[in-house]
């Protein structure tokens, strides 16, 4: 974690520059870049990448902002952050209600403030985008969240009146770690269940230490708990309990369990030893900590190592194996650099560590030895055709063009299912032919009380999408327990879009 | 935490821990697991509930020491707890309704075909068990599987019942006729030699599988087996699949994924011990 920065560190206020006097002054000021660990150093440890801003450069980049009358960066935020106004209380030095403006809105800034791909949300429609780079939103937020943990006593406690209504969240992850702060914040009463013996979901499973620290999501979850939220891991919905069991004692549920099954490639191969879902690798290094040799569980180190897919999970999976020292980390992806869908900063950071690209290739089949180890991929070039239903250009294979790609490990990371272990438990759910949820307008499923929200409604998408599902969700279980049913529309409500799926597609 | 209430050790591998988990004691089915870490830093390791029992809330594990993280398991004692117990996962067997069955179990084997012979005997189903091990000592369970049913024992030495292998002794039962079914749970070479045994006398075949898991709830695909030639998930489509379909040569492959691991975690926890018990 970063070192967490004090509102004004003794002796540092002397180095900040003079505050600029006018909004032309600001913007002459430049973006600040975020400091990281070099590309050779980094690609061989799990330490954090970006080591987050230094007072002085929080403070600079805080005067960037020149305070819209009209934020268009609110609009932007998929759980609508007041942006300018805890930017304002940084700059004026009051970093503690800039730390409690920003818990108001976000119940998980440290990890959104790491993992949120501000360049296609609030920080692309910053009104400076037309005068060249917008405000660092995300690292703003960052530093102000790395604050409020450290200095939580700083914070004044809520303590809401109990309302006496009981909330069950099934799932930890973003969405329903969001939900769980909203409806505490309200004075409910809220227990989540984890299937897993560790809160967070994808947060601690699938996302690495080196851009999502473990002990931040703890920290972010133990704040939860100190509100009074309550968590029981190890019980599996669908198996431990079951949805109508949860309905008989709770008086409203949230339905977060994700997108947990793994889609593999269908080709032959596929089971031999040495293939991984990149669920599975990165729950083993994650969750299970197998980064690490004192982890007794157990994680193949491939020294060549082909990841498939193009997404974040994907980067995250290569990026993961270069730690574990891969000579060559490579990403297979049946489109173009264009097309990927992983975000800018992960592709930026792969290149700086020596992870290779292989653009318009689609694998085959898995080759391996007498013993079934894995030794290569068969693959075939593509060429881009007409777009699809996701509008990006449809790959299609050049005849002839097969060729091999050497390697020793294999992950798949083209994508999830839903998982049916719930859904399948509880047949009154409906669900869509594809098995994710289906609800209506204010995220309520077909059954009464009953709301789902995050990857088990919109298929796979990202952290902060689910945590905007979380926290309208939480809105709208806000309004049925009070009896205020169907709820008043919101007045500066944005429907949600629906985001490029994180798939390789 | 889980604490253990009862142990017992059954052969010179295999201990039955009796372990409190309320919840699970009261909603788990025959031939469900549970996935249980020791503590921080430990392994997840499926295991199949052999028994539970809903009033005392406990449930009852076998647990033979393979590797380092099951001989930890074994070491553990009455008064120790076990931080995480998730479940009942996995299907639930599906049990002949009426008839003769014949369950045939090797080494730990035996304790996860205990709770599905009792089933079975509860339902009315005719049960003869066939339970084997390399001498005396490995052989267990027998006096709780007779008070349900018939049993079978045999050794590959000799030293206790039949002298030979469990498929001996069941292809002696098919010849005699009038088997409805059978479930087979071991090691794979002996599922594998049962399923093709039974095959030719057209006797349906229950196996359970033992593959790598994580999770233990379809989210990692660590546990792919190939049934009939599609790939199924061993923790939510099994543990238990139609023997006579099941790639056996594909999942004793894939259980060999970590052996040099588990080989030098074994070396590890044997130099521990040995520290132990110097100072």
């Amino acid at each position: 974690m970063t070192d967490p920065a004090s509102p004004a560190p003794v002796g540092e206020e002397a180095d900040l520059p003079p505050k600029p006097a006018s909004n032309k002054e600001r913007m002459l000021i430049e973006r600040v870049a975020m400091p990281e660990q070099p590309g050779e150093v980094r690609a061989h440890n799990f330490g954090e990448v970006n080591t987050g801003l230094t007072y002085q450069l929080a403070m600079l980049e805080a005067e960037r902002c020149i305070q819209c009358p009209k934020p268009f960066c609110v609009d932007g935020c998929p759980v609508r952050v007041d942006i300018p106004r805890f930017i304002k209380f940084l700059r004026d030095g009051e970093i503690a209600q800039a730390a409690e403006s920003l818990l108001s809105d976000n119940a998980l800034p440290c990890v959104t403030g790491r993992v949120c791909p501000q360049e296609t949300q609030c920080e692309q429609v910053c009104i400076r985008v037309k005068k060249g780079n917008p405000v660092a939103i995300g690292y703003l937020e960052r530093y102000v969240a790395d604050w409020a943990q450290a200095n939580l006593d700083q914070l004044p406690k809520a303590d809401p009146a109990k309302t006496g209504k009981k909330v069950g969240i099934v799932g930890s992850g973003p969405a329903g770690l969001t939900a769980a702060g909203e409806l505490v914040k309200v004075g409910h009463d809220v227990t989540v269940f984890e299937a897993f013996h560790a809160p967070g979901g994808v947060l601690i499973f699938g996302i690495p230490e080196f851009r999502l620290p473990k002990d931040i999501v703890q920290a972010e979850v133990d704040r939860l708990k100190s509100e009074g939220v309550k968590l029981e891991l190890d019980a599996i919905i669908g198996r431990t309990y079951t949805i109508p069991e949860l309905r008989e004692e709770f008086d409203a549920l949230f339905l977060a369990v994700g997108a947990g099954l793994p889609v593999f490639m269908n080709v032959p191969g596929e089971n031999y030893k040495g293939v991984y879902s990149a669920n599975e690798y990165l729950t083993r290094v994650n969750l299970m900590g197998a980064w690490s040799p004192d982890s007794s569980t157990p994680i193949l180190h491939g020294q060549r190592v082909a990841v498939v897919g193009g997404g974040n999970v994907a980067m995250d999976a290569v990026r993961t194996a270069r730690r574990l020292g891969a000579q060559e980390a490579t990403i297979v992806y049946r489109r173009s650099a264009n097309e990927l869908p992983a975000r800018a900063e992960e592709v930026h950071h792969a290149k700086d560590e020596g992870v290779q690209f292989e653009f318009l290739v689609a694998p085959t089949e898995v080759l391996a030895d007498e013993n079934r180890w894995v030794t290569g991929l068969r693959c075939v070039r593509m060429e881009l055709g007409e777009p699809d239903a996701s509008g990006r250009r449809r790959p299609k294979p050049i005849p002839g063009s097969e060729f091999m790609i050497d390697c020793d490990l294999v992950v798949v990371a083209i994508g999830t299912r839903a998982n049916p272990l719930l859904t399948g438990s509880a047949p009154e759910l409906r669900v869509n032919e594809w098995g994710y949820l289906i609800t209506d307008e204010y995220g309520m499923t077909s059954l009464p009380g009953v709301f789902a929200g995050g990857d088990i409604v919109r298929g796979a998408a990202t952290v902060i999408l689910a945590m905007g599902d979380g926290k309208r969700s939480a809105a709208a279980i806000d309004s049925w327990l009070r009896g205020a049913w169907p709820p008043p529309p919101e007045a500066n409500a944005k429907k949600p879009e629906k985001e490029a799926a994180v798939a390789a597609g | 935490m889980h604490p253990i209430i009862e142990r017992e050790q059954l052969s010179p591998n295999v201990v039955r821990l009796v372990v409190e988990a309320p919840r699970i004691a009261k909603v788990r089915r025959p031939g469900q697991f549970v996935i249980v870490r020791r503590g921080p830093g430990a392994e997840r390791i499926p295991l199949t509930i052999a028994d539970n029992d809903a009033e005392a809330g406990t449930i009852t594990l076998m647990i033979q020491a393979i590797g380092a993280s099951t001989t930890e398991l074994t070491n553990l004692q009455v008064g120790d707890a076990i931080q995480d117990v998730a479940g009942p996962l996995g299907s639930e067997t599906h049990l002949l309704a009426s008839g003769h069955a014949v369950c045939v179990g090797g080494g730990v084997g035996t304790a996860v075909l205990l709770p599905i012979v009792r089933a079975l005997a509860q339902a009315g189903v005719h049960v003869t068990s066939v339970i084997g091990g390399r001498s005396k000592e490995w052989v267990i369970l027998e006096r709780e599987l007779r008070e349900v049913g018939d049993v079978v024992t045999c050794t590959d030495d000799g030293s206790y019942g039949r002298h030979g292998f469990v498929t001996e002794a069941l292809k002696d039962l098919l010849d005699a006729g009038g088997v409805d079914a059978v479930y087979a749970i071991g090691p794979v070479p002996m599922m594998k030699a049962v399923s093709a045994m039974t095959q030719p006398y057209g006797v349906p075949t229950t196996v359970s599988l033992n593959a790598i898991m994580v999770d233990g709830t379809g989210m990692c695909g660590g546990c792919r087996v190939t049934i009939d030639g599609e790939t199924k998930y061993a923790c939510v489509d099994g543990p238990e699949f139609d023997g006579h379909k099941v790639n056996f040569q594909e999942l004793a492959d894939r259980l060999t994924t970590y052996r040099p691991f588990e080989q030098q975690a074994l070396d590890r926890l044997g130099a521990c011990a040995t520290t132990e018990v110097k100072s």
